[in-house]
This record gives structure tokens, sequence and C-alpha cells, in this order.
């Protein structure tokens, strides 16, 4: 019994003495800290993705509260909105911007881009790509070793098994940029998000000629210029044999995808337009469009045919 | 085209040794302590052995596939090296369910919970053993004499380190030619110290363990057991103190086999001298002064978890690096 | 027997495939490809335009700085192109492409074979003419030889070292060279040395070449040179330049920036050294050099004088076609070779042989978990940990890695040789090298101009 009471005695007596010394030393160490910090930083979402660049999201809390112009940042999982709730706490202007999401910018799937050997080292995109061309005759197509999806933190891009290529699910994607830094053939981009995950890109950032590009895959970009003609809001440039479209100027006319003889332009969550004849589309510079900015939506886009 | 074309970095060939070879050579290593003890004990040898292999390949494998997921590795053989040392460190007399419960605990507690092979931070065989003699310390001890002519009756059943410890016989009187020999009585595998050193040359010949860890827990040990003979008064104790406990126990069993356990012991040489000295020391200090006769098993497992300490500290000596600061 | 300090493993060497078949000329290809980079540093600045006629050995592109190289004709005939043609690796690089017609060589060239010894150039001139000549290391680094002749202010060169190691498995183009021109190369190792300024040369050539040893031996007895041998163990990765200096003189080069010269080494290869014989006393610069095709399922392995530009597919087809099934084909040895899809590509002035690795020996083994069996560890000739900073790697934990001396690294692939569960060690540790180098010099460009 004694033996008992001995121990339970000793320890409280140690614990009592841990205690006071803790007290004590937390009082010396106490580092003094903007309270606002902590307001903020509930309001992120807490996902310590990187997005914004700051190491997590206290740090991005952090520099919120600490610098007087916010505008240069953006938590790119939060949006406008968490940006706009931490701006009115803090009494500062909120950043615009608009919601962008992951485009995996390749559509070389494994029936159009030949296989012409097997990678066989370290599966890695960035081991692969700093070794050779890849698997096929592509330098600039996805690699499908997933560099990707490992840097995803919210589950939102796949390597699909039957096309080989990386693919972006817009529903889980929070535009936080990790893997367009993971992608060592920077073929990911973060592309303005329209509704209904609709779409249209050049799936290819293939700068090779046009031969060159034929021969490694079916639904490259060959640089031919069709649809820089046929773009009505002068959207699209032809840079080094690739076309680009920019997302700001394009209004998902649509009229660049049936143009392009190998299909590189991709469309997302709309059905394309309708085939039209031969005819007009072997020419198409017959008819330069110049829609005026204002009537620039779908329907619109639309009815001028 | 008639080729498959295959790209990788370099480098493009591989050496011979693959995990699988590696375990392979163990077991290999084992077979002649392993005859010689069932010429000592009999075909219970065989039995306690057989047990131990397949309850632990049977349980590695089931664990795997319903519980941990992913492809069964029971094949690279080293469940089945866990097993044999793990009946090694039993007395041949033991009754079988011990011994699956030994081989249950040594896979599904001390490895596979860590996550399976390489990620176990003790020596799984050895916490199988530890437990045991904790949870059955009267099955675990219980020794039958030898059947062997040349035994030593001065022993009566009790291993060399335990007569000596309770005090029934001297070290002088140790007999240490049939401690060689292995017509003593002990675990199965410990007593045939003629038998593990021809394995262990088997390991160093195929590259399979350096000699840094033995030699560093030996030597240790008898340097220890020469420097207490020297306190004590030396004589003819200054030579046969060391050989006794060399000899006694599971000194080479523990030094060549268990120590040198890859995935629990340091990654430098530097640091496996480390280790294997701190292994014979603290055996050494748990023998003389101990509760238990023998403690081997405790340096070992001790120096497992300190392990991964000295990996973070003991760095191998860089190329460039020991002449430019000189 | 002397070799390095530390670690290092034992591959079967396989050159008894190749060792005994004595050197052939290839054919002349009917059009070549000259890449402008196949030197480390700068690529060369191309002089030639489509529709430029060329002689054989005449300058086609100019050394663009002083880390690069010149780089000659090895054909004449007519520059097509000047454009991006895969390599390799099946990456587009910038090529002249010339048809042969015929080959006419440049008139200052001479192709006499008999051996002129007597050299009076003083040691800017040699240098001068080596770089002229456009020579590189021919081992596979590919090193503008002039740059390591120049030795910087403030270092002086002790001891020149000829690597006639050749410890890659398969690879035999140094050992023929060796042993047939020897002579030519003992010629070249004496004007090495008075480049360099220096009276310590010595040869050194791993234990599985005794002919080789013996035969220059004799010749450095017969005709007084004044050039060691020194046999080595065998050892892989000897041939490396660090390894290669602390096996001779027991001198470890320093860490990055170290340099060999820090210990007053330098290094040259054998057949580099015939090269500089040959820039220098006959005016010929590096327009051609041997290839070994081997591999244990190539039915008639040889060693190829080989014009560069040559196609290695008209190379392997000289030594007996591919092999059925899978294959591998890899541009050097295969320890540190780099593995081809193309091959179109041409012969560049590194590529000592093509090593063609057939069947399952073409695949790599499976990989299973780290057994922590510390093999790598003790295989490391650097004395690194390859587990540890190639795990760091793939954790992309750089600050760390570059603590355990990733920099170090040699990418000699022992590690990886040696892992029994088949961990692409060096894979991680290749890549996590390249990243941490980008950080040390970003680094430096960003400390700069602050001072």
């Amino acid at each position: 019994m004694t033996v008992l009471l001995f121990t339970i005695l000793t320890l409280s007596v140690l614990g009592i003495l841990s205690a006071v010394i803790l007290y004590f030393v937390a009082r010396k160490f106490k580092v003094e800290e903007d309270p606002r910090i902590d307001e903020v930083e509930k309001m992120l979402p807490g996902a310590n993705c990187g997005g914004c660049g700051f190491a997590g999201c206290r740090a991005m809390a952090e520099a919120m509260v600490k610098r007087d112009d916010i505008s240069a940042l953006f938590c790119p999982v939060g949006g406008a909105e968490t940006m706009k709730t931490a701006a009115a706490y803090l009494g500062k202007v909120a950043p615009e911007k608009e919601p962008t999401v992951a485009t995996v910018r390749c559509g070389g799937t494994c029936a159009k881009r030949p296989r012409t050997n097997e990678f066989d080292g370290a599966k890695s995109c960035a081991v692969a790509s700093s070794l050779y061309v890849g698997e096929t005759a592509c330098a600039f197509g996805c690699l499908g070793y997933g560099d990707c999806v490992e840097a995803c933190a919210f589950d939102a891009i796949h390597v699909s098994p039957e096309t080989g290529l990386a693919e972006v699910d817009p529903e889980k994607c929070t535009a936080c940029g990790a893997c367009v830094k993971a992608c060592p053939k920077n073929i990911i981009e973060l592309r303005k998000k329209w509704p209904k995950n609709r779409a249209v890109y050049v799936s290819c950032v293939s700068k090779d000629k046009g031969a060159v590009v034929m021969k490694a895959c079916k639904a490259g970009c060959i640089g031919c210029g069709k649809c820089v003609k046929a773009c009505p809001f002068g959207a699209i440039t032809l840079e080094n044999n690739l076309a680009y479209i920019d997302p700001q100027k394009c209004k998902l006319c649509r009229k660049c995808v049936n143009e392009c003889p190998t299909g590189a332009i991709a469309l997302k969550g709309m059905e394309p337009l309708p085939k039209e004849s031969k005819a007009p589309a072997a020419k198409p510079e017959a008819k330069p469009a110049a829609a005026p900015a204002s009537q620039a939506d779908n329907k619109s886009v639309n009815e001028q045919k | 085209m008639a080729n498959k074309f295959f790209v990788a970095p370099s480098p493009h060939v591989h050496g011979s040794q693959s995990t699988r070879s590696l375990m392979r050579d163990v077991l290999v290593a084992l077979l002649p302590a392993l005859a010689v003890s069932t010429w000592v004990y009999g075909t219970d040898v065989l039995t306690v052995s057989a047990i131990a292999v397949v309850s632990c390949v049977v349980i590695e494998f089931l664990i795997q596939k319903f519980l941990l997921g992913g492809e069964p590795t029971v094949s690279n053989l080293s469940a089945a090296v866990t097993g044999l040392l793990l009946a090694f460190n039993l007395p041949a007399s033991i009754p079988w369910w011990i011994v699956v419960i030994g081989s249950a605990v040594a896979i599904g507690v001390a490895k596979m919970t860590f996550g399976g092979l390489g990620r176990n931070p003790f020596n799984p065989a050895l916490v199988g053993r530890v437990f045991l003699l904790i949870a059955y310390p009267v099955q675990m001890t219980s020794f039958s004499a030898p059947t062997v002519e040349g035994y030593s009756d001065a022993f009566s059943g009790a291993t060399p380190l335990a007569a000596v410890k309770s005090g029934a016989v001297s070290v002088e009187d140790a007999d240490l030619l049939n401690m060689f020999g292995g017509a003593v009585s002990g675990s199965l595998g410990e007593i045939a110290a003629a038998a593990l050193i021809v394995g262990g040359i088997y390991l160093l010949w195929r590259k399979v363990i350096t000699w840094h860890i033995p030699v560093a827990v030996l030597g240790s040990m008898a340097v220890f057991a020469f420097a207490v003979a020297l306190l004590n008064g030396g004589g003819a104790m200054l030579y046969e103190l060391p050989a006794f406990h060399l000899l006694a126990g599971g000194a080479l069993l523990g030094a060549i086999y268990m120590a040198t356990d890859y995935v629990t012991s340091p990654m430098t040489y530097k640091g496996m001298l480390i280790y294997g000295a701190g292994i014979g020391v603290i055996t050494m200090v748990i023998r003389l002064w101990g509760a238990y006769p023998e403690g081997m098993s405790f340096a070992i497992l001790l120096m497992n978890s300190v392990a991964p300490l000295i990996n973070r500290y003991v760095k191998p000596k860089r190329f460039g690096l020991t002449t430019a600061k000189k | 027997m002397k070799t390095f300090p530390i670690g290092g493993v034992h591959p079967s060497d396989n050159k008894k495939w190749s060792c005994g078949r004595a050197i052939e000329v290839a054919e002349l290809p009917d059009v070549v490809n000259i890449p402008l980079g196949q030197h480390i540093g700068a690529p060369a600045a191309a002089k030639v335009a489509k529709g430029d006629k060329v002689l054989t050995g005449q300058l086609i592109a100019e050394a663009s700085s002083f880390m690069s190289a010149n780089i000659h004709s090895p054909v004449s005939g007519t520059v097509t192109a000047v454009d991006m043609v895969p390599n390799g690796q099946g990456l587009r690089q910038m090529m002249i492409t010339i048809k042969r017609e015929g080959d006419e060589w440049m008139p200052e060239i001479d192709r006499t074979p008999e051996i002129k010894r007597e050299c009076a150039l003083d040691p800017a001139a040699i240098i001068a003419k080596i770089k002229d000549a456009g020579i590189v290391g021919m081992g596979g680094a590919t090193f503008p030889t002039h740059v390591k002749l120049s030795i910087p202010p403030g270092c002086k060169a002790e001891y020149l070292i000829i690597n006639g190691v050749e410890c890659e498995p398969y690879l035999t183009s140094d050992h023929r060279t060796m042993l047939e021109r020897g002579e030519e190369l003992l010629v070249g190792v004496e004007i090495l040395k008075r480049a360099l300024g220096v009276d310590k040369a010595v040869i050194g050539i791993e234990n599985n070449k005794p002919d080789a040893i013996a035969h220059l031996r004799a010749l450095i007895a017969d005709k007084s040179f004044a050039v060691g041998v020194e046999p080595l163990k065998v050892q892989y990765p000897q041939g490396g330049e660090k390894q290669l200096i602390a096996a001779v003189t027991g001198r470890q080069v320093p860490p990055p920036p170290g340099l060999p010269i820090h210990v007053g080494a330098v290094v040259c290869n054998a057949s580099t050294a015939v090269a500089v014989y040959e820039a220098v006393q006959k005016n010929k610069p590096l327009i051609e050099r041997v290839v070994t095709v081997t591999g244990k399922s190539v039915s008639e392995p040889r060693n190829l004088l080989a014009r560069m530009g040559t196609p290695v597919a008209k190379l392997i087809e000289k030594a007996g076609g591919l092999p059925e099934g899978d294959v591998k084909v890899v541009n050097g040895g295969p320890m540190m070779g780099r593995a081809m899809v193309n091959l179109d590509s041409p012969v560049t002035k590194g590529c000592s042989g093509i090593t063609v690795l057939s069947g399952v020996e073409a695949r790599r083994v499976q990989e299973s978990p780290c057994i922590k069996c510390a093999k790598c560890v003790g295989a490391c000739p650097m004395g690194l940990e390859p587990y540890l900073i190639s795990k760091m790697s793939r954790k992309k934990m750089w600050e760390s890695v570059e603590g355990e001396r990733i920099t170090d690294c040699i990418e000699c692939g022992c590690c990886q040789y040696s892992c029994p569960a088949g961990i692409p060690l060096l894979d991680h540790i290749r890549l996590g090298k390249q990243t941490v180098m980008g950080i040390i010099r970003a680094r430096a460009a960003a400390n700069a101009p602050k001072k």
C-alpha cells in the first residue's frame, strides 16, 4: 500500500514541477504575433498546396496580413470568394482573378501516337524526359508516368490507362498549379474555366515541323494555320509551328475545331458545330469573320453562320 | 520490325545478387549448424525448424494477402530465414504450438506491422524469441541433455552459460572442445560453434555479409572478457574467459547471423563497427552481471534501436575529403 | 597491385567477344550527319551552309567559346542541310548533313603511315594544334582536350596519366588501339608531356589486358620512351578520372569545384593521345575513331575504325546485325552508356562502342523493397550513401540531399548495379544531382550581383 502511495506521490510532484517549468518557459519565449494571422488562416482552405506560391496557408495568411497591397496574392483553391472574405476582414482590396482549371495539352493517345520503344527506367516523367525523347517519336507529348498525379494534392489528375495521357477532373481541380510545375514537358496550362467545364484548346505543344509531327502522332498540331484564319476573334496565334488559343480572347465559337485537319483542337463540354459542306471548309479565308465582341456568346456566333 | 527496343538510364547491367539469392545463401549457411544440431538432439530439431519456417511463411503470406494487400513477397525467402533463425533460438524439445506463437509474433508483430520486409526496426526472429522467453520461460529454458558420446555431465542439461551463472560449474571446468564441436546443451542453433563459423565463412565468401559486424561483436566481447579477467587477477582466465564467452550461448549465432540482419543494422562500415561493439559490450554486461545467463538477444535488440541514430550521424568516408582535410 | 581506395564493383568484363578482333576500317557512309554539339560545353558554330562543297578534314564548324571544340568534315562531298536531326535519344539536335562524293582529303593532311617522332613545337603551339583539330576526350566524357591542357594560373601539372583502363565491360576500342597503335600512342604521350611541361607520364591499364601492358612495355624499352606503364587491379569504375588519379598517385581530387589539376594531375584517354599524335604530327583533325560493336548475341563483334557521322545502324550491320526480339542498344558501355532509340543517329567523338544487349539482358531486374543491405554504400566509389540520396531525391528534399553531397556523384552506376532489390537508385540520384546543381547555379547567380 505504501508503495502505491509513494508512486502516486512522486509522479504527482514530478508532474506539478514540470508544469511550473513549462509555464515559465512558455512565458519567456512567447512570440508576439498579429492575432489576425490566425483568423485569416482559418478563412483559407487549409490545403497547404503551395498554389499561392507560399510554403503553406499560414505563410500566405502572414503575407496577407503584413502586406498593404494584396492584389498580387491569390489563393487558387479558395478562389475569389475566399479572397474577398479575407480582404474584407483585413479592410484591403481583394484581387480580381477569374477561375482557371488545369488543362493537359496533349492528345497523343496510345491509338494516335505509336510506341516505338519501351521505357524501362524509374517510372517518372522527369527521369524519362531528361534521358530521351520518350516511348513515342514525339519529344513534346505527355509521357504518362504521372509526375503530375503525384504532385496533385486534390486527387484531381490521373493517367488514363486507355489513352496513356494525364486527364484532369475539372470538378476536383483547384488550379493550384502543382501539376504545371511538376510536368517536365510543360504540357499543363491553367486556362480560364468556363461554366459546365466547357473548353476549347490546342491539345498539342509540339514545336516540330508539320511533317515531323505527322510522323510521330496523328493528333498533333502541324502548324498549318487554318485555325488562325478561321478564328473570328483573333484569339489564335501560330508560333514555332504551333497554334495557341488565347483563353482571354476565345469565345468558344468552335469554328477552329472543324478546321483543324488533325483534330488537335480539343473541344470539351460542348457538341461540335455541325460539319459544313466541304466547299467552304476548303477555303476558310473566304469569309473573314469580324464578329463584334458584344455578341460573342455561343448562340450569336452560331446564328452568324 | 522484329525488334522491341528497351530504353532506360544507365547502368544497363545488374549484379547477380538479388534479395532472394541473398536469403537463399543465408539458409544454405545455416544448414551445417542444423545438421550438427540434428546429430546432437535428434529429429526434434528438424521438426521445430520445419514448423517455424512453415508458420512464418504462411503467416506472412496471409497477412500480405488479406491485411496489407498487394503482391505476396514470400518468394523472396525472407520469411523462411526469419523462421529458421527463430527455430535456431529455441530448445529442441519445445512444444509445437509455442513455435507457432513465436512465429506469429516474429512475422505478425515485429515485421508486418511496420510494412513488411525492409521496414521493421527490430530483428523479427529475436523479437519472437524474446517474447517467448518472457511468456514461456520454463519451456524456453529447459533443454534436454544431448544424446551424443563425449558430452560431459558437468552441465547436466543446463547450457554452459546457465551452469556458470548458477555457480554449478566454473569457467575453468567448461569443456571448450565440446562447446566448439556442439556436444553441449542449448538452443538448437547455438550449440555448433564450428558449423556456425563454417556458415559464416560461406556468407563472407558469397559476399552476403561483410566482416565488420561479426568481428566487432566477437572482438569487443573478447576484449571485454579479457579486461574483466585481468581485473580479477589474470592467470589462465585471461584466455579461458574470452574463449568461453565466444563459444558459449548465442555469441556466434548472434554475431554472424542475427546482428548482421540487413534491415536492422547500420549502413556504413564505421557504423557497423560501432553497432557491433555495442552488442558485444551489452551482451557481456548482461552475461556477467545481469539476471539472465545470456544477453545476446537483448543486446542486438537494444542496438537495433540505435541503428537509425548511427545511420544519421556516422557517414562513410567521402572521396576527396579525407586527404584534403589532413 | 594498385587500385582506387573506396568502393567499386566487379562486373564480368565480357571483353572476350571483341578483344581478339583487329581494328577494321568501316565502309564510308553515303550520307553523314555531324552534330554541332558533340562535346561538353557550347556547341560549335556552323561554318558551312547548304550547297557548300567540303573536303575530308575541312573545318565545318568552329568552337564558339573557349569551352567548345572545332568540328571537321569526315568525308568529302556536298552539304545538303544544316538542320535539326534526331540524335540517338530521338531528340532533335542541330546537325550538318553531308552527302559523300568520293573521299578527297585536305592537302595538308599527311596520310603516310610512317611514324614521325620528333616534335619541336612549344607548348602553346601544340595546344593550338590540338584545339584546331577539335580533339576532345574520347573515352566518353568528350571534354575538350585543349581546355584540359590549359593549366589555370596557380596550378602546376606534375603527372600526366593516360587512361588505358577501359573499365567499362564489353568495350575494347582502347585496348585494340593500344595494341595496334602503341607507338603512335607513345609519341602522343610525349607530345602531351611537352605541352604540359611534366616529366612524369604513366599509362594506367587494368591487368585484364596483359597483352597491352606487355606490348607497351616492350615498345618503351625498345624505342626508349620516357613513359611508365602501371598495371591496375580490375575494378570498376577505375576509368573514372578521379578514381584513376587516386589509383595511380594515391591523391584524391577534392569534391567539386575541385579539379584533377588541383592534385597536379592531367588525365587523357589512350585513344585521345593517338588523336593528339595525328593532329600535331600529321595535321589530321579528329574525323574518325575506333568503335567497338559488341554484345553476347552479336554474331560478329568488331572493332571498327569509323568516320564520324557514320550511322550506328551501318556499324551494327557490319557486326552481323541486331538479334531478334527484345534488344537494348547502348551507345557506350553497359555501365554508363546511353540507350538509343534511333539507330540512324551518327557516330560521334565520344562514341567508344555500341553494346547490344538482348533478351532478358535488355530489361532491368524487377524492383522490390529496399532491405537496407548497405551494398550500395559499400559500392559507391565516392563514399556516398546512394540509398539515402536516392530516396531524398525522390522526395524532392533538395537541401538535405545537397548536404549529403549528391553533387559528388560521378554517375558510375555501381550502386544500382549492386542493389539486390533492383531499385533504380541512380535514376533518381541523377535527377536530384541535376536539380541541385541548378539550385547551386541559381544561388551563385543571385549572390553575384549583390557583392
